[in-house]
């Protein structure tokens, strides 16, 4: 392993903002465990599945619309239309999950351990359903009733070239376009959300459910309710998370999930799980740290980067850099 | 279960021998409904024999500690690759000398990991120990000292008895022709040369270390340690106000399962002779999950009927290959959901006997006191 | 107000011959962000005596129990265990060092037996490791036996050994109890602290468990006892410490402590209403 500083102190700028865009995408996804970490103590493992079914639901509308021959306002509404089928898809999955594999066990008080064995389950079930799709619908005899554009979604997993991604420079340092778009939409969503929480009805049940869940639910907030409205705004957000990663990547497969659920998560962690800003600060500074990182070690690394620093914070400061706030912490 | 502890000690010795005595002959015998028709029924075994190994250490981990571990599949690559380091890429060690460097190797690298991490919250140890089994796998396809994405192969093989050729004597295996048995002189067994082909000497050293394994587990769960283990588990505080110090036998669960994990890789790379990153992959650490949490956790003969069923069922029924993480996956949904204590939940027996008590009580006619109800109601 | 020794269980004990100090409370305040549980509080238990420890809801009677035996750390303030500050010790280090307690809300080890709950107790005292219990050496031997002994002797003591084969959880809710206090005893302990033993019990069951209390001290162990029952706290105890919103408000023997004006007023006044 040799060490790489003089690229690194020569690209540093563009290294940090490659990194902060890919912090912005960890920041979304880490809502989704924060929030339900804040109100169930569960981790919700089966959250990066969520995310990678956004990625489908991206890849297959802008096959389907047929974004390669768009331009100008067309092509514009076929990439709303494909923000609103990510983040619908993930909605609907992260409903899904909420519905079967942890009511049930809510509703028991199950062990954690138990919750979280069967979020693996799902998050299983989901990756390999995905994973295995070509054969699940040829079963159904699907193949012939799909029409063309299907079938071209059905077989790529990549969008790469679909659209153009121009770059521009300031001050000599160049910019990907993407990249700009990328960070300002993920934490535009992240204040909204934020201010949505801490304002509207639901965000105060939500707050309340954290900190107390019997008192909450003695103040007329109704607990399924508010489970199931963290789950949908956790989806929602990998949606968006979903889009933007595809805007960035162009690719994705039925395996994606795993490595940036880890990611998210130990951003979750590192800004303090339960904390919504801390979600943002902890995944922008994952992000940064690991495109920092992988300039130096080499970027056959960069996953191993993620690990440590996860390790570290959890022994350093457990309760993350902005403690965990959502509920009360809890020993 | 419950005639077989009111049997006399001699009886019940005799009747474990007799059990073990199958398992020995399993390879031998060739019966026609456990015989996978798609792969080689001894490498069946030889796997069977691992999972259980594995499934019995992560049960001291996961079942009697509580502990949640997601890498355990670093300490099994750990040994795996310490032993393949010293027998062959670095070194040319017998392969008896290597696994006990190998054992203690994951044992002290589950020291190195669990010390720091045992005092965070449980949850947060299951997404830890998950990183650690991804850095291990990555540190190993990144490293060329290590082999990178190729690995290594020539792995010692342990060392034989007798002739080449023969070994010291040849066991013949069983033929089942309509309605015959026969002895089956051309198919035999060489005692004990560990070749290529043949994996029944392999399958007869894995399941030698699950007997002792197991006769360790039992020794070692009945006593203070596995009190300890269990109290932590119930309630890690009330355990440690009566004066259990849960930090260090959590270490000592944790790096006792490293342990066996290691002991596991180590027999793998010995039996596979190649090893490379593909081997160790988390989907690994989630089968052996599945194993303990489907057997039921916490006790070492359901772990053993999930690692059977584990490591058995997906070659036995190899046409569904492509959909065996599917069933996991949906099996951990499942059981969770529907039984969560597994199906073979521990304290099975206890519970059993305190329902025989009752019974007993009922047919004297004497009155079931209201203790009774409740345990009924339990 | 009413007679409160009318229902005493049974003519109060004779005063036990003091030794030294067992435990001293010094200038103990502990605060929960905002809220201060305990404020001040100072006191001390002598060799083989029963103190009670008595105060409204949330006075921080089970905050003082969590502060001695190193659940939480106080704000400011020590605490001396045969005349050594115990604060900053682990958890099981106090125990061992022969501070043993129960909950108010039960936490027995509920898959385990009976018998096993007693046994982790014991094992507080052993030393068997990994290697001694899996060659089965001399010491594992011993204290199994050992431990087995004094665990069935406990059991009987708190009369059920009967059900030293049943799961915990299996258990009644009042031998759940009795439970509680034989695994804390057997840890071997010098000071042993009961957070409401009677709790959810009958007037009966009251009466016998404090003449067990009074037997539990006569073996030689200190107690420190919260206790709700005014009647009950007055009959078993040698002295009384009274807690109000985390502050000492009195101190003294059950008798000055029942005309004490205080304490009626934050306390028996409560009481009395509640009891009619
Ligand atoms: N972990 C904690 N965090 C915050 N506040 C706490 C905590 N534990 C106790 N308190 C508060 O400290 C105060 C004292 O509580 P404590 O449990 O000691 O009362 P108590 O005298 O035992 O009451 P009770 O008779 O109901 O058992 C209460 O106001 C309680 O809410
Ligand atoms: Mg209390």
């Amino acid at each position: 392993m040799n060490l790489n500083f003089e690229f690194f102190f020569n690209n540093l700028p563009e290294l940090t903002i490659t990194g902060l865009a890919f912090g912005a995408i960890y920041a979304l996804i880490a809502l989704g465990y924060t929030m339900v970490y804040g109100v169930l103590q569960l981790i919700n493992f089966a959250h990066s599945e969520v995310f990678m079914y956004g990625t489908f639901a991206m890849l297959w509308t802008i096959m389907a619309l047929g974004a390669a021959d768009a331009n100008g306002v067309h092509l514009v509404a076929i990439l709303i239309a494909a923000l609103f089928a990510a983040m619908a898809m993930s909605a609907v999955i992260a409903l899904g999950l909420e519905r079967i594999a942890y009511r049930p066990l809510i509703k028991r008080n199950a062990p954690r351990l138990i919750a979280l064995i069967s979020a693996i389950g799902a998050s299983f079930v989901l990756a390999e359903l995905m994973g295995l799709r070509d054969k699940i619908s040829g079963w159904f005899g699907l193949d012939d009733d799909l029409s063309d554009y299907v079938q071209k979604a059905k077989i790529n997993n990549s969008m790469a070239g679909v659209l153009e991604k121009p770059r521009f420079e300031i001050a000599g340092v160049s910019i990907s376009s993407i990249d700009v778009i990328v960070i300002v939409s993920a934490v535009a969503m992240m204040v909204l959300l934020d201010q949505f929480v801490r304002r509207s009805r639901l965000g105060k049940g939500i707050r309340a459910t954290a900190q107390d869940p019997e008192t909450a639910s003695l103040m007329g907030v109704n607990p399924t309710r508010t489970i199931q409205m963290t789950f949908l705004i956790g989806g929602l957000m990998a949606g968006v998370a979903a889009f933007l990663y595809m805007l960035k990547l162009d690719a994705t497969n039925y395996q994606v999930g795993f490595l940036l659920g880890v990611k998210a998560f130990t951003a979750a962690v590192l800004g303090g799980i339960g904390n919504l800003r801390g979600a943002l600060l902890g995944g922008l500074v994952l992000g940064v740290a690991e495109n920092w990182g992988q300039a130096i070690l080499g970027s056959e690394w960069r996953d191993v980067i993620a690990f440590v620093l996860l390790v570290l914070i959890l022994l350093v400061r457990p309760t993350g850099l902005l403690g965990e706030s959502l509920g009360k912490a809890r020993a | 279960m419950k005639k077989l502890s009111a049997l006399p000690k001699p009886a019940k010795i005799l009747i474990w021998f007799l059990i073990a005595l199958f398992a020995y002959a399993l390879p031998l015998l060739e019966l026609p409904i456990l015989s996978t028709p798609d792969s080689d029924f001894a490498s069946v075994l030889f796997t069977v024999s691992i999972y259980c190994l594995v499934a019995l250490g992560l049960n001291i981990v996961v079942g009697y500690a509580g502990l949640l571990d997601l890498g355990y599949v670093g300490f099994y690559a750990i040994g795996a690759y310490t032993v393949a380091i010293l027998t062959s890429f670095h070194g040319s060690w017998p392969l008896l000398l290597a696994i006990p460097v190998a054992v203690v190797v994951a044992m002290i690298s589950g020291v190195i990991l669990g010390a720091p991490t045992l005092r965070v919250r449980g949850d947060y140890l299951a997404i830890v120990t998950l990183g650690f089994g991804e850095i291990i796998r990555l540190v190993a396809v990144n490293t060329e000292w290590l082999g990178g994405n190729k690995g290594i192969n020539n792995i010692g093989r342990p060392p034989n008895l007798g002739d080449e050729k023969t070994g010291l004597f040849e066991v013949p295996h069983l033929f089942w022709g309509d309605g015959t048995v026969l002895l089956d002189n051309k198919d035999t067994t060489k005692f004990l040369i560990f070749g290529y082909s043949d994996a029944v000497p392999y399958y007869w050293m894995g399941l030698t270390a699950v007997v002792l394994v197991l006769l360790a587990d039992i020794l070692i769960k009945n006593s203070r340690v596995g009190r300890a283990w269990e109290a932590t588990r119930e309630d890690e505080d009330a355990a440690e106000l009566m004066g259990v110090p849960t930090f260090k036998f959590k270490l000592l669960a944790f790096s006792t399962g490293a342990f066996v994990g290691g002991l596991a890789g180590a027999l793998f790379a010995s039996r596979q002779s190649f090893i490379n990153p593909q081997s160790f992959l988390l989907l690994f650490s989630i089968l052996y999950l599945a194993a303990v949490v489907v057997g039921g956790q916490g006790n070492r003969w359901g772990v053993l009927l999930g690692a059977f069923l584990v490591a058995y069922l997906p070659e036995r029924f190899r046409g569904f290959e492509d959909f065996r993480v599917l069933a996991f996956g949906l099996a951990l949904v499942l059981l969770a959901t529907l039984r969560p204590e597994g199906l073979l939940p521990p304290r099975r027996t206890v519970r059993a006997k305190q329902l025989e008590h009752e019974l007993d009580e009922l047919e004297e006619g004497a009155e079931p006191d209201h203790d009774g109800e409740e345990t009924a109601r339990a | 107000m009413p007679d409160l020794t009318k229902q005493e269980p049974a003519a109060a004990a004779p005063v036990a011959p003091r030794g030294g100090t067992v435990l001293e409370v010094r200038n103990v305040t502990l605060k929960f962000g905002g809220l201060t549980a305990l404020d001040d509080v100072s006191f001390e238990i002598a060799e083989g005596e029963i103190l009670g420890l008595i105060g409204p809801n949330g006075a921080g009677k089970t905050t003082c129990f969590n502060a001695v035996t190193g659940v939480y750390r106080p704000t400011s303030g020590d605490i001396l265990f045969e005349g050594a500050s115990i604060i900053g010790l682990k958890k099981h280090k106090i125990t061992q060092k022969g501070i043993a307690r129960t909950f108010q809300n039960i936490r027995l080890f509920p898959t385990m037996t009976a018998l096993e709950n007693v046994l982790v107790g014991t094992d507080a005292q052993h030393t068997t490791g990994m290697l001694s219990a899996l060659f089965r050496l001399p010491r594992h031997r011993r204290e199994e036996e050992q431990g087995h002994a004094r665990a069935m002797e406990l059991l009987r003591f708190m009369g059920i050994h009967r059900k030293a084969d049943e799961l915990a959880a299996n258990l009644s809710y009042g031998d759940q109890r009795r439970l509680e206090i034989a695994r804390a005893m057997a840890t071997g302990p010098k000071l042993i602290c009961l957070d409401e033993p009677a709790a959810g019990f009958n007037p009966a069951e009251k009466v016998e468990l404090m003449n067990l209390i009074r037997k539990v001290r006569d073996q030689g162990y200190t107690v420190l006892l919260i206790e709700h029952d005014m009647k009950l706290v007055m009959g078993v105890t040698d002295r009384i410490v009274v807690l109000e919103f985390g502050r000492k408000i009195a101190e003294g023997a059950p008798a000055e402590i029942r005309d004490n004006p205080a304490v009626i007023a934050a306390y028996l006044g409560v009481d009395e209403e509640d009891a009619s």
